[in-house]
């Protein structure tokens, strides 16, 4: 069998690149005042997101994958965060030109959210059911009762055993998976058109992070919901999305549809990336390791920012931050020599 | 990796059990947590020993009990035939000098008051017959550079390092007295993905060179498989799956060690819809409160009434080289990639 056969997923999802996206940000640029100076957490960020598309957004700790996400939701805390460029898109408005009011219309209702630590994300102190209900009743003005039936629908929904005697439980009488589907059925409460997903996975078990994830799928082929997940594993991202930026040091280093992207990477972090797994085929052997550590957010190299750890660098590199080339009808890559990587030949 | 057939560490039917209670002024006990119930198996001289599990299985509780941290209820840890799990004040000083522990989190393990010659050094304090006064300042030296440091940063204090770099900090404190057996209880997973193949390099390295033993405890399956000579699997408190990474990974035949497999996602989008997948119902029952007969019964697709009433010990079974602890194992190749 030709493993190659596989067609690549549309990189535009089914509307083509001829439709309008569903959430477009466009040239974010995101910095954090502290005290030790200004922290550019996000610089110069796009992607968009069509209707029924998985997006993953990868990258490790202080790349920005997760800040990003937090500009689009209208959650970051400002000060010490400002937005100081860009827009976000959601439907054609530009979110950051809104009102706080007309925000709030979108957060949660049209664009909502899940995060890592679900026991952190609820409140210890109301039961499951008033804190799902209180989607109903806050957004639509439903009665307590009707809120509490659908409440008890959504549990369902999102499989957790025995809703109805589960309703006035606390958060803390439940397991790490049984929470993050309590978060789950939260954010699906209001019919979301964008479901952010930020490392929604990573605190639990690999048995639970495969339910997790299988209930996330099936959520989504039952809607037309745009995705975005944000995570650091190569492996969840494979597993569910139609396409990925990958993220280092507040930039798009790269983004591509999955397959193309896994099959040749055309950044030679992703490519480090990609070589540092263990895998069977390894054992025994020294594994590819990066060189260096992550680009300090207080005090970028004014050129590449993965320049100083990379196998591919040359003089421009360090003083010239690269573009990100357009490297096919779907894909771009910000690396000046994105041909050697995409080649596989070494610097 | 060449493992020598002697045992330098035998593990036989260990036991934690933690007591609950209940009651403030009269404490009486009402139950136990079974964190550990009755593990057995041996670590060879040069050989790595990874030890999987899902949280709450009691790999962590297994790793306090090996380095005689925790008390056992019952059973016996010996290394190099000296018994670690009764032994109490000067002899239990002793022989923990040949068993170190490398923890997970090298932000928290590490006292932020203190410089890294202080961390990496602080071992001779406990047993100065280890190194002479005078000479500790050069080995401390000489372990840093051993694990990649600069040992000019000796007076450096540890929120000066990258997180990579203070896992090498906590090796190198592991190394000082020179033990032969390691264990490691998660030490990558706390690090970002990039920085995790620097240090699996480097515990590798490091076996090579000094002969060291691993017990090498971590959730990540790939990376568990990448740097072990053997694999066994934990569920509720115990090992249900014991063999050679091959025989784990090729031909694992538990039914909660083929559910893992599964599970784990496969970094390679090609044919992943083809691809199979055992997903497991529900969570893992309390450690309080097992189920009877085999643990993991209660999610099991194959369970049947004896699986009830008869607890499968681990042992070899027909058709296979390995242990495994099920009344029906079979072997099942779950296809994956990693």
């Amino acid at each position: 069998m030709n493993m190659t056969s596989t067609p690549p997923l549309p990189a535009w999802g089914a509307g083509g690149p001829g439709s309008e996206p569903l959430l477009a940000v466009e040239d974010l640029h995101v910095e954090f005042a502290t005290r030790q100076g200004t922290v550019k957490a996000v610089n110069g960020v796009s992607y968009s997101l069509y209707p029924g598309e998985t997006l993953a957004v990868l990258g490790e700790s202080g790349s920005g994958k997760s800040v990003t996400a937090q500009a689009i939701m209208g959650i970051l805390d400002m000060p010490p965060a400002r937005i100081s460029r860009g827009r976000i898109r959601f439907r054609g408005t530009d979110l950051l030109g809104l009102s706080e009011d007309a925000r709030s219309q979108v957060r949660g209702r049209r664009i909502a959210m899940i995060f890592q630590d679900a026991l952190s994300a609820l409140n210890p102190v109301f039961t499951v059911g008033s804190q799902i209900g209180e989607m109903f009743r806050v957004h639509q003005g439903m009665s307590r009762r009707d809120a509490e039936r659908r409440a008890v629908e959504l549990m369902d929904r999102v499989r957790i055993p025995g809703a109805r005697q589960r309703l006035h439980d606390y958060p803390h009488q439940f397991s790490g998976g049984m929470r993050q589907r309590i978060m789950i059925a939260m954010a699906i409460a209001l019919d979301p058109e964008v479901l952010i997903a930020d490392e929604p996975t990573t605190a639990l078990d690999v048995t639970v992070q495969a339910q997790i994830m299988e209930l996330l799928a099936e959520l989504k082929r039952e809607s037309d919901m745009g995705m975005i997940l944000i995570t650091h594993d190569l492996g969840v991202v494979a597993d569910v999305a139609d396409k990925i930026a990958v993220m280092y040091g507040g930039r798009i280093v790269e983004n591509a549809p999955v397959h193309d992207l896994y099959r040749a990477p055309a950044h030679p972090y992703t490519k480090g990336l990609l070589e540092s797994i263990p895998r069977v085929d390894r054992k025994g052997r020294e594994l590819y390791a990066i060189a260096g550590m992550p680009p300090d957010l207080l005090d970028m190299p004014p050129g590449c920012a993965f320049a100083p750890r990379c196998p591919y660098r040359q003089d421009n590199c360090v003083t010239e931050a690269p573009p990100l080339y357009r490297i096919g009808p779907t894909r771009g890559g910000a690396c000046h020599y994105w041909r050697e990587v995409l080649d596989g030949s070494h610097g | 990796m060449a493992a020598t057939g002697d045992a330098i560490l035998e593990v036989r039917d260990l036991v934690k059990h933690f007591p609950l209670t209940q009651g403030v002024l009269v404490r009486k006990q009402i139950g136990a947590i079974k964190a550990v119930d009755g593990v057995s198996f041996d670590l060879r001289r040069g050989e790595t020993l990874g030890i999987v599990g899902e949280s709450g299985c009691g790999k962590s509780t297994l790793a306090k009990l090996l380095m005689g941290l925790e008390r056992p209820t019952r059973g016996s840890v010996r290394i190099n035939g000296r018994e670690i799990a009764g032994a109490r004040g000067a002899e239990l000083k002793q022989v923990r000098r040949n068993i170190q522990l490398v923890m997970q989190d090298p932000y928290t393990s590490l006292n932020p008051r203190m410089t890294v010659g202080d961390i990496v050094g602080e071992p001779y304090e406990i047993h100065p017959e280890a190194a002479p006064r005078g000479d500790r300042r050069r080995r401390v030296q000489a372990l840093l550079e051993l694990v990649g440091l600069n040992p000019d940063h000796i007076n450096r204090y540890p929120h000066q390092f990258s997180g990579g770099q203070r896992q090498r900090i906590g090796i190198a404190r592991g190394l000082a007295l020179q033990p032969e057996i390691i264990v490691c209880d998660e030490p990558v997973s706390a690090l970002d993905v990039s920085i995790q193949a620097q240090v699996i390099n480097l515990l590798a390295r490091l076996q090579r060179d000094l002969g060291l033993s691993y017990v090498f405890i971590a959730h990540d399956l790939s990376v568990v498989r990448h740097i072990s000579d053997r694999v066994g699997v934990m569920y509720l408190g115990k090992l249900v799956e014991l063999g050679r990474d091959s025989e784990i990974y090729g031909q694992p035949a538990h039914p909660y060690t083929q559910a893992l497999l599964s599970a784990v996602p496969v970094p390679n989008p090609e044919g992943r819809a083809r691809r199979e997948r055992i997903v497991l119902q529900g969570d893992p029952p309390s450690p309080a409160d097992p189920p009877s007969g085999c643990r993991f019964r209660t999610r099991c697709w194959k369970a049947q009434d004896v699986c009830a009433q008869q607890e499968p010990p681990l042992q070899l079974r027909p058709g296979t080289w390995h242990e495994s602890a099920c009344h029906f194992p079979q072997v099942h190749q779950v296809i994956r990639a990693f």
